[in-house]
């Protein structure tokens, strides 16, 4: 895949370059995320993690991944 | 006298003492102060995972959730639309309801901003979450909370992490007086006589994290907490005798030579 057909897009406020469709879960898997100890939001979306296979990146999605910390 | 049993929002949780896992130099160690404190209820905090280190330790191996109730904080928020974002987020992460909201109003004294607390509590409340509210100690604040749907009140002793102990004994006694929701001191506890002082004012229950993780041994304090917790409670439950300006003899003066 020629660079110049990646796209930007930003995870937990780092930029990534990924290739056009790639998905959600695709993204997840490429992290290695346990999927039962993470949320995640899309451009401010709660997504339903059942549906990740669904999504499709695009230019300039901008990706929360959270999980649990220490807190009081 | 017996105890009655320790409910929050319907559920029955066997101890009295609610554990924090910050600040803790490991995962391994604020898990053993756990299971030392006898605590059921964790309260924990939502953050973006490391992207760049995908092996790092996270709090889900060694505190297992499904053996102990995780009670998702909104810790670092400073409006209401912060803390529903982050609690929304816990919820997804494993269907948390039951959740601690704290929102912040200064960054110095870590006092909570009130007006935004009482809005996110009744929001919250509408969006069917059990929330149980870090506040102040203002009784009519107190009350305000319990007609906006709080499952628990939890005012501070002192700032969080300060380790001050009960300031204002008087409002924690007004506010015990008022309310029938769970009252759970949060924030302040410096000592274990400072819990047992919480439960003797009838509190129902505290929130401890500083004094335990920043104590030299973290493990022996929280089993200093969790013996000063039952003991304040059998305390307040026992009816103390009424304090007297002069002394009265413990032995009599029957058959006195």
């Amino acid at each position: 895949m020629n660079i110049k057909n990646k796209i930007k897009i930003t995870v937990n406020g780092k930029q990534m370059q990924i290739i056009p469709k790639f998905s959600l879960k695709s993204l997840i898997t490429k992290l290695k995320m346990p999927l039962n100890k993470i949320a995640i939001e899309l451009n401010k979306k709660i997504i339903d993690k059942k549906k990740i296979s669904k999504i499709k990146l695009k230019k300039g999605d901008k990706i929360e991944i959270v999980h649990f910390i220490g807190g009081g | 006298m017996i105890d009655k049993k320790f409910k929050i929002a319907n559920k029955i949780f066997k101890s009295r003492l609610i554990v924090g896992t910050g600040k803790y130099k490991s995962f391994s160690e604020c898990a053993k102060a756990i299971k030392t404190s006898g605590a059921d209820i964790v309260t924990v905090a939502v953050r973006r995972v490391n992207i760049s280190n995908k092996n790092k330790a996270r709090l889900m191996d060694y505190i297992d959730p499904k053996k102990i109730t995780y009670l998702p904080n909104t810790a670092g928020c400073f409006t209401a639309e912060d803390a529903i974002r982050t609690l929304r987020l816990a919820r997804e992460i494993g269907g948390w309801k039951l959740v601690k909201l704290e929102v912040l109003g200064d960054k110095r004294n870590l006092f909570p901003e009130m007006i935004e607390t009482l809005r996110s509590t009744e929001l919250l409340t509408k969006e069917g979450f059990k929330v149980m509210v870090y506040c102040n100690d203002d009784p009519l604040m107190a009350k305000r909370l319990e007609n906006a749907g709080a499952v628990a009140i939890m005012p501070l002793a002192a700032p969080i992490g300060s380790g001050l102990g009960i300031q204002n004994k008087v409002n924690i006694k007004i506010i015990r007086k008022q309310t029938r929701l769970p009252l759970i001191i949060d924030a302040g506890i410096g000592q274990a006589s400072d819990a047992s002082i919480a439960m003797e004012l009838g509190c129902d229950g505290v929130l401890i994290n500083t004094a335990i993780a920043k104590a030299k041994n973290p493990i022996q304090m929280a089993e200093a907490m969790k013996f000063a917790v039952i003991s304040g409670r059998k305390s307040y439950l026992s009816g103390r005798i009424n304090p007297n300006l002069f002394g009265s003899a413990s032995t009599t003066n029957k058959g006195i030579i």
